[in-house]
């Protein structure tokens, strides 16, 4: 077969190029790609915050009344003496929570990659409201420092949990927290808007502005599982946001929705949060998912298997979604005749997530392994991914649930599914489109480094969870050495918690790693991983608009060792058909 | 490391371990399954130089058969789950002879309120106790649940019960002992700053042993004409009830169901 | 797909999407999630209504049915001229384009009115958000209905000052039909719960 000519294709773009100033160009930046990287570096702070306060709460499960390291910094209101407080272990479980959910992997998942990626992907020259992007990063901003204020109010900050449930959230008298709690709700009030304005942005955009030739069957499986996720975002977001403001009108205006001296219902804000949570759930798994797919097919030199039922699956996730909500309140005093229903439908949830793995695993077979950094963590993903997709079987089954139902069991669950799934996606990827954002290659031997240790902390951290689960500690305990029927697992507090320590500080290999390379890295081609989605194929970084012309796509998103291209093992989707035309794409 | 479940004394934890076991083989298979294909292929298909990987699509027979197999599996897991599920937690699944006790939970303590002689709730002979919950074995004990303030979580490990109390509803919560012996009620939903020490100490009795608590209660009761509340003693380690600060004394009573 | 607003594809079409122009698209999405925050809103009354249907006020017992009936039928108006406001525009009607975009914002400023006018007689009998179920859910309900209103007229009162300096001659009325989805959307709402809070 002939060799391959990389041919520009479409009509010149005519296009004005005015000089910005700094501050449009870097800040109030209209650019998708520079909204992407603003989101990314607020987001990894927001993963830094969410993860100082974690060790804290370790601290404290470990050595429980011991003053803590550096805590006469406390005020008196947290920790006099250094000596954690039980209202300020509670602000941290909530705020914990409420960071790393919210701000940190939701935004790293969807406000990073959704603004960066989709464009590129689909071969657009920005979003299809760039200005509506702006306003949706300069939401989030504000919504992320009410949050982290919050612990300065008098009060301190919220102390319901990240699910804040009435009437604990919606009576100060009960929890100790007043303007802590309300700030709570502005802030994701707020993060709410930002995020449905950025999944209208996103859906229109997949929709409306797809570059000639590519067609929904070719659309790499990172856009459509963003695009699904944008669904997911704007029609369970607006449902929190009632919610919350509901929750806000209980504290402030005197309204009885969720109090019962009148009548309200409690269950009616677990009802609307779960219906919100639920979708949240798989937001904040499904984007990690499409990373995967694609960096494994890349990976491995194959095209992702069955490419058809990978798309299917995440619709099929979509609907489902919707419909599952009640699995988080089996224990609630909802009527269980409905838990039963919920019960069938969340087992029939769990098949698209077993279809992907077989999925992935089918990418894998018979392929050429690159085990290049991103390439690690997308193996990782997968493998721990199925410890917490299995361990949600546990909790599906509602009768087994009764006894780890708010137990650390859902606690190791949470974990493998956030951190073992999510976070690990999110490294992968940023490993992954590092070169393209910022125009240098990360270190892979660092990279792997980072990779073994996150690894090996992550699995020592979280996995004696499930065995305290088992043994029956409850979750949000400030000091679970009061119960006789767990007082001998200290030990095992002891390991999670030096393991927790080691976990966070391998993340100053991969912060050293990321800020180093962005200004010392090997400069990056345009296309460092021979991928084949468009992205690849424009400079790297992307100039402002993307690309010269509009690129004509005529292949599918992953067409790896391709048996007709015989001089490489990858096929752009952009590259000319009279050359090659691979069947059935 | 504890690697499984604690003791089991109630009737139904029989039921509830069952699945548990049949859960861990199941996603047991699965895992290995998963785990070990990966590191087998990561082995096997690494790369090598002058390799090309194999150019598939997918197989539909075999997608299908992955489908199928977690699908029908799940199924027969929610069908097996839901007949234990009506069986513990269904609205009337409390034996008609259960014995009746009702349990209100506030912050941060646990206030049960017994049937006395009549067993009967609701009549003069009504006593409380304080963080204490007492009971015959070899007895169906029909709680009725509430909450007074905020949220609650009424578990009982050993008895594999757990159910939410939420304030304005009465839910009704049914197990029954195989064993006599010391246990505790603790707390499972966050409930504010005290909750990781809002438990409660659950004796169950021989039943003549229990006739005759309950005989002593009413007898304390008559000899000092007001409604006996027994607080648990201060061996097991629980501090609440006598006035936590700033949460003391505020009382939002609920509505009845 | 006009050429004109996507300038970066050149001649060629980008991939066809609904065949719709983007702002109407975004119109649409958005739309959707404005749907899933009233039915959350509006689930809630119903679950709430259920769970206290005896102490429910009987309709007209606490509303002033009438007044709120008069204010539909001025809600209503408002939809009828946001469709001759478009529709003039899409003709190249200038002088009708100016008229019923005016009144399509006066109209929308009239039912706020109404409502503002409506609220401080019930206040002034007493009845607040903090007055039970019924007006936790009464106030949040319209008082979220009035703020789209209210939002509406804001972009109105700015479409009518764009109309008069031309903004939507020469065929340009996209802004007009995107702006009227939105309200007759909000409109759309309004019948739904005039007919579930007040009638019902
Ligand atoms: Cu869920
Ligand atoms: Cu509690």
């Amino acid at each position: 077969m002939a060799t391959i000519v990389a041919e520009p294709t479409g009509i010149p773009v005519v296009e004005e190029h005015h000089e910005m100033s700094f501050i449009r160009k870097y800040i109030f930046s209209s650019d998708h790609k520079v909204i992407g990287i603003q989101f990314l570096f607020l987001s990894l702070f927001f993963l830094l915050v969410g993860g100082l306060l974690a060790m804290l709460m370790r601290w404290q499960l470990a050595w429980p009344g011991r003053p803590m390291p550096f805590g006469g910094l406390f005020p008196e209101t947290m920790a006099p003496d250094g000596i954690m407080l039980p209202e300020f272990y509670i602000s941290l479980v909530t705020m914990h929570g409420t960071f790393m959910v919210f701000f940190a992997i939701m935004l790293l998942l969807v406000g990073v990659y959704a603004n960066y990626l989709i464009p590129l992907q689909i071969g657009a020259p920005d979003m299809a409201f760039p200005r509506l992007n702006m306003l949706s990063f300069w939401t989030a901003v504000p919504a992320g420092l009410i949050a982290l204020a919050s612990f300065a109010v008098e009060g301190g900050a919220a102390g319901a949990g990240w699910t804040s449930y009435a009437p604990l959230s919606g009576m100060p008298e009960y929890s100790g927290v007043s303007m802590g709690q309300q700030m709570w709700i502005v802030s994701l009030v707020l993060l709410g808007l930002s995020s449905i304005l950025g999944s209208t942005n996103y859906i229109t955009t997949v929709i409306n502005m797809r570059a000639p030739g590519m067609l929904w069957t070719r659309m790499p499986l990172t856009v459509w599982a963003l695009f699904i996720t944008a669904i997911l975002g704007l029609l369970a977001m607006p449902v929190l946001s009632g919610g919350l403001i509901m929750l806000l009108f209980d504290q402030t205006i005197g309204t009885h929705f969720f109090l019962p001296e009148t009548g309200g219902q409690p269950l009616l804000w677990q009802h609307l949060f779960w219906f919100f949570g639920h979708p949240e759930v798989y937001i904040l798994i499904l984007p990690a998912m499409g990373f995967v797919s694609e960096i494994l097919s890349a990976g491995s030199r194959k095209p992702v298997f069955g490419y058809k039922a990978m798309v299917g699956a995440i619709v099929a996730i979509a609907f489902l979604g919707f419909i599952v909500w009640g699995h988080h309140m089996f224990q609630s005093g909802m009527n269980p005749v409905l838990g039963t229903s919920f019960m069938v439908s969340t087992m029939v949830i769990a098949v698209p997530s077993a279809i992907k793995t077989f999925n992935w695993m089918g990418t894998m077979w018979r392929g050429n392994l690159h085990f290049h950094t991103p390439m690690l963590f997308a193996i990782g993903f997968v493998m721990l991914f199925v410890i917490g997709g299995l361990s949600g079987i546990f909790m599906a089954s509602a009768p087994f649930d009764i006894f780890i139902h708010d137990t650390y069991f859902i606690v190791a669950h949470i974990h493998y599914v956030l951190f073992g799934g999510a976070l690990f996606a999110i490294f992968a990827a940023i490993y992954y489109w590092f070169p393209k954002m910022f125009g240098r290659m990360m270190n892979d031997r660092w990279g792997k480094i980072h990779f073994a240790l996150t690894f090996i902390f992550f699995n020592l951290a979280f996995f004696p969870m499930h065995t305290q689960g088992l043994a029956g500690m409850m979750r949000r305990l400030y000091d679970t050495s009061g119960y006789t029927h767990t007082a001998d697992l200290q030990g095992t507090h002891l390991l999670i918690t030096i393991s927790a320590f080691a976990l966070f500080a391998t993340g100053v290999i991969f912060a050293i790693n990321f800020f180093g390379s962005m200004f010392r890295g090997e400069k990056a081609p345009p296309n460092p991983w021979n991928a084949t989605s468009l992205e690849w194929q424009t400079p790297s970084p992307p100039k402002h608009g993307n690309w010269e012309q509009a690129p004509v796509v005529y292949h599918g998103p992953h067409e790896y060792s391709h048996p007709d291209v015989t001089d490489k093992d990858w096929l752009a989707q952009n590259e000319r058909p009279d050359v090659v035309s691979p069947a059935g794409h | 490391m504890n690697w499984s479940l604690p003791e089991n004394i109630a009737t139904y934890g029989g039921k509830i371990d069952a699945l548990f076991w049949v859960i861990t083989i199941v996603t047991g298979i699965a895992f290995v399954l998963v785990e070990v294909g990966i590191i087998w292929f990561c082995v096997k298909y690494r790369r090598r130089e002058g390799h090309r990987a194999y150019y598939t699509h997918g197989s539909k027979s075999l997608e299908v058969l992955w489908t199928a197999v977690p699908a029908l599996a799940l199924v027969a897991l929610g069908v097996y789950s839901a007949s234990v599920w009506a069986y513990i937690k269904g609205r009337d699944a409390a034996p008609s002879e259960s014995l009746h006790i009702a349990v209100s939970a506030k912050q941060f303590e646990w206030n049960v309120t017994y049937a006395g002689a009549d067993e009967v709730l609701g009549t003069s002979d009504d006593f409380s106790t304080r963080n204490q919950l007492h009971f015959p074995v070899n007895r169906p004990i029909l709680v009725w649940l509430e909450a007074e303030d905020v949220l609650h979580s009424f578990f009982i490990p050993q008895l594999r019960v757990k159910q939410d109390a939420v304030p304005g509803m009465t839910i009704p919560v049914w197990f029954e002992a195989t064993k006599t012996g010391d246990y505790q009620i603790g707390c499972a939903e966050l409930c504010g700053l005290g909750h990781y020490r809002m438990r409660a100490r659950v004796t169950i009795h021989e039943p003549a042993a229990y006739e005759a608590w309950v005989g002593e209660q009413i007898a304390a009761r008559a000899a000092s004409g007001e409604p006996t509340v027994v607080a648990a003693s201060a061996d097991l380690g629980n501090d609440v009830g006598d006035g936590t600060g700033q949460h003391a004394g505020h009382d939002h009573s609920a509505g009845g169901m | 797909m006009e050429a004109h607003a996507m300038p970066y594809y050149g001649g060629r079409a980008p991939e066809k999407g609904l065949a719709v122009y983007t702002q109407k698209v975004g119109m649409w999405v958005f739309l959707c999630s404005e749907v899933m925050f009233f039915t959350g809103l509006i689930g809630s009354y119903i679950i709430l209504r259920f769970g206290a249907s005896e102490t429910w006020p009987q309709p007209g017992e606490i509303l002033n049915i009438p007044v709120t009936a008069i204010n539909t039928f001025i809600l209503i108006c408002s939809s009828v001229t946001m469709v001759k406001a478009f529709a003039a525009s899409e003709m190249g009607d200038k002088r009708g384009t100016r008229l019923y975009t005016l009144a399509t914002a006066v109209i929308g400023a009239a039912f706020l009115g109404v409502q503002i006018y409506e609220y401080s007689e019930l206040l002034g009998h007493g009845f607040g958000p903090w007055s039970g179920l019924y007006g936790s859910t009464f106030y949040t309900m319209t008082g979220f209905h009035g703020f789209h209103v209210f939002s509406g007229v804001v972009c109105m009162t700015w479409a009518t000052v764009k109309a008069f300096r031309g903004g939507y001659d020469n065929g340009n009325y996209q802004g007009l039909e995107v702006l009227g989805l939105y309200w007759h959307f909000v409109d759309l709402v309004w019948i739904i719960l005039f007919t579930i809070v007040y009638l019902i």
